[in-house]
């Protein structure tokens, strides 16, 4: 399947942003939540809220949770980010796809005001998170790092106690949120336990309480899946979901394409500190790949002179079990298929074939690459 | 700046002192430390003046009493040699005890601290936490004060009762802590406590490794311990108002090094990206 590059990388970004920008609504009216922690904050700044398009969509406005526009970060001599831009909208899922060392947890730490970029501009929530806002933006958003980072000599419950007395919740409430929030991950029986002799899975789904015992808006998770089995990857990647339907905003870095698939609203591709593509990934695929392709499974050896003559066919390679063919529009399969038939060759079947993230993301950086080392060619508007 | 919050200094602290407490590989040597200091060698010692059976080696040493400055041998009380001696012992002798034993244990605690949370990869959590930089290192410089001082109160109430036990019936009363002692375990040992660790948290904050921190604190601590001893000593043998002094220019100095203290402790050198 050969992708199409968009006119220029950049354009991809405009475009996604295009599509979401609709308008304002404060959060103060929308209905008050029904939980103690939500309920507890009583002076967060302005959030963002919901709109429907009039095709009944939902769609975010215009002001982005996470808006990091060109920054730069360098360790000594050796730079982790250049020039990124990375916006997450309010209510959504915005997966940072990424090899090692992308910059996706530098990323992550500038959100938090934890590091400090050198050059750019950082707004969480509409501010810079290294200013006097900094604490405000910081109670608001919940991290889930790479390593779990929790204290081995302390029981969970003492873990999770820490993490809600520094976020400030009430001592009322705190008890039972923290057995809530264990046991929406499962991790409730083992409060008691000290957590140097808990398991990688355990140490994970703690963490992850952790970070959202205090009901944060922005969610910010690094590699959350790591170490843990199948059975809790697709809890917690429920859970992410959940999240955004309770009006919650996430950013997920995972260079695991396969739990992106499909739980990613907004894609971001990240290599050396530098943002690639951003974009719906059906958007981005769209981009990409303008034909719809299909996998016709014939095997004679006429069939692809066949296909080739057929209107609207616009490319044919050979597969295993027959021919991919790309087309302008999946109404043509019926007349293909006729057409096949026709000459008297026997169709097996024939199977729309949608890229997958993994299709993109590999796609993307191979354009990438291929930019790179031949810069006029992306000026030009020309095919990979 | 934002103003302190300062429950969640204490929550910092008071999270350091729970690992601290569950650390049995730290804080049994520190105990066996204090055990010797406090309560061993001056239960030894004093019952062996108190009980010795040779008058003559006893004068001896209530001899070389007169070799106390002035001051401080007229506060020795006691009508029998062993009596004089024991005081002089009791009140002279284990001022350091006072000094050496708290900045061992509190040096000990704070060169970990930070660094600690690095290693362990807890950094990451305390950097993305709303905490202040101010906050976390007032936490971490409570939990480091609090088990040394805790030693000290703990084992001077001991070392007060082992003394008037032993040495008490031949000075004819309860005669200890005497007014200096409480004057250097009130108003001098705090500040070069608070000096000390405000120099070893800066260390932690900065070095790369736990063992590191502990290397390079020894060579912080060491003279701190050093001038800390020589002043308590004089403290005890000498005026109420030198003591006074004393104290006053080391809560000056000690609060100078907290407050640039503070700096030492960012966000960066929490995640160990600092300088790098």
């Amino acid at each position: 399947m050969k992708p199409v590059a968009p006119r220029s990388l950049r354009s991809a970004e405009s475009a996604g942003t295009e599509a979401d920008e609709v308008g304002h609504r404060r959060r103060d009216d929308q209905p008050a939540s029904q939980d103690p922690v939500a309920a507890q904050r009583d002076s967060s700044p302005s959030s963002r809220g919901r709109q429907k398009s009039p095709d009944g969509t939902e769609r975010v406005d215009a002001t982005d949770v996470v808006s990091i526009v060109n920054a730069s970060k360098s360790f000594g001599d050796v730079p982790a980010l250049r020039s990124l831009n990375l916006r997450v909208p309010h209510a959504r899922i915005t997966v940072l796809l990424g090899p090692n060392g992308a910059g996706k947890t530098t990323a992550i730490r500038l959100i938090t005001g934890a590091l400090t970029a050198d050059q750019g501009q950082v707004a969480i929530f509409g501010s810079d998170p290294t200013g006097p806002e900094g604490e405000q933006i910081r109670t608001r958003c919940g991290v889930v790092s790479a390593k779990p980072s929790l204290y081995d000599r302390l029981t969970g419950y003492d873990n999770l106690q820490y993490a809600a007395q520094l976020y400030g919740l009430k001592s009322s409430i705190m008890d039972a949120r923290i057995r809530q929030s264990a046991a929406q991950f499962d991790i409730d029986d083992a409060l008691a336990q000290r957590v140097g002799g808990y398991s990688t899975g355990m140490k994970t789904r703690l963490a992850l309480a952790r970070a959202t015992l205090h009901d944060p808006d922005l969610l910010l998770l690094d590699e959350p899946t790591s170490g843990l089995d199948p059975e809790s990857a697709l809890a917690v990647l429920a859970m992410v979901r959940e999240m955004t339907a309770n009006d919650k905003s996430v950013l997920m870095c995972t260079h695991l394409l396969s739990e992106a698939e499909g739980l990613a609203d907004e894609v971001v591709v990240i290599d050396a500190g530098t943002d690639l593509e951003t974009g719906a990934q059906k958007a981005l695929t769209d981009r990409y790949w303008p034909d719809k392709t299909v996998d016709v499974s014939v095997t004679h050896p006429s069939a692809t002179a066949v296909i080739e003559s057929t209107p609207g066919v616009s490319a044919v390679e050979p597969i295993d079990d027959g021919l991919r063919v790309q087309l302008a529009d999946l109404d043509l399969v019926p007349g293909l298929v006729e057409r096949l038939v026709g000459e008297g060759l026997a169709v097996r079947s024939v199977v729309p074939k949608q890229p997958t993230l993994e299709d993109l993301y590999f796609a993307i950086r191979k354009r990438h690459r291929s930019d790179v080392e031949h810069p006029a060619a992306d000026e030009h508007g020309e095919q990979t | 700046m934002s103003a302190t919050n300062w429950s969640r200094v204490a929550t910092v602290a008071r999270t350091d002192l729970r690992q601290l407490r569950q650390a049995k590989d730290f804080w049994l040597p520190m105990l066996l430390l204090g055990g010797a200091f406090f309560v061993l060698i001056p239960s030894v010692l004093f019952f062996t003046i108190a009980q010795i059976g040779s008058v003559e080696v006893v004068d001896r040493m209530s001899d070389t009493l007169q070799v106390l400055p002035p001051e401080a041998a007229a506060q020795i009380e006691g009508t029998s040699p062993q009596g004089r001696t024991g005081y002089a012992l009791a009140v002279f002798l284990f001022a350091p005890v006072a000094v050496i034993v708290p900045l061992t244990i509190s040096t000990a605690v704070g060169a970990a601290t930070i660094v600690g949370e690095r290693e362990r990869g807890t950094g990451e959590f305390l950097a993305h936490s709303p905490a202040s930089a101010r906050e976390i290192y007032l936490g971490k410089l409570i939990a480091s004060v609090v088990p040394g001082y805790l030693t000290v109160v703990i084992g001077f109430t001991l070392y007060s009762l082992i003394v008037n036990l032993t040495i008490g019936p031949s000075v004819g009363r309860w005669f200890f802590p005497t007014k200096q002692w409480w004057v250097m375990l009130l108003w001098v040992l705090p500040p070069f406590l608070a000096l000390c660790l405000s120099m070893v948290l800066r260390l932690s904050a900065r070095v790369t490794s736990t063992a590191a921190a502990q290397q390079a604190s020894g060579l912080i601590s060491l003279p701190l311990i050093m001038v800390a001893y020589s002043q308590a000593t004089g403290v005890l043998f000498g005026s109420g108002t030198a003591a006074y002094v004393v104290g006053g220019l080391a809560w000056l100095l000690a609060l100078f090094s907290l407050r640039r203290g503070v700096r030492s402790v960012t966000r960066s050198r929490l995640l160990g990206v600092a300088g790098t």
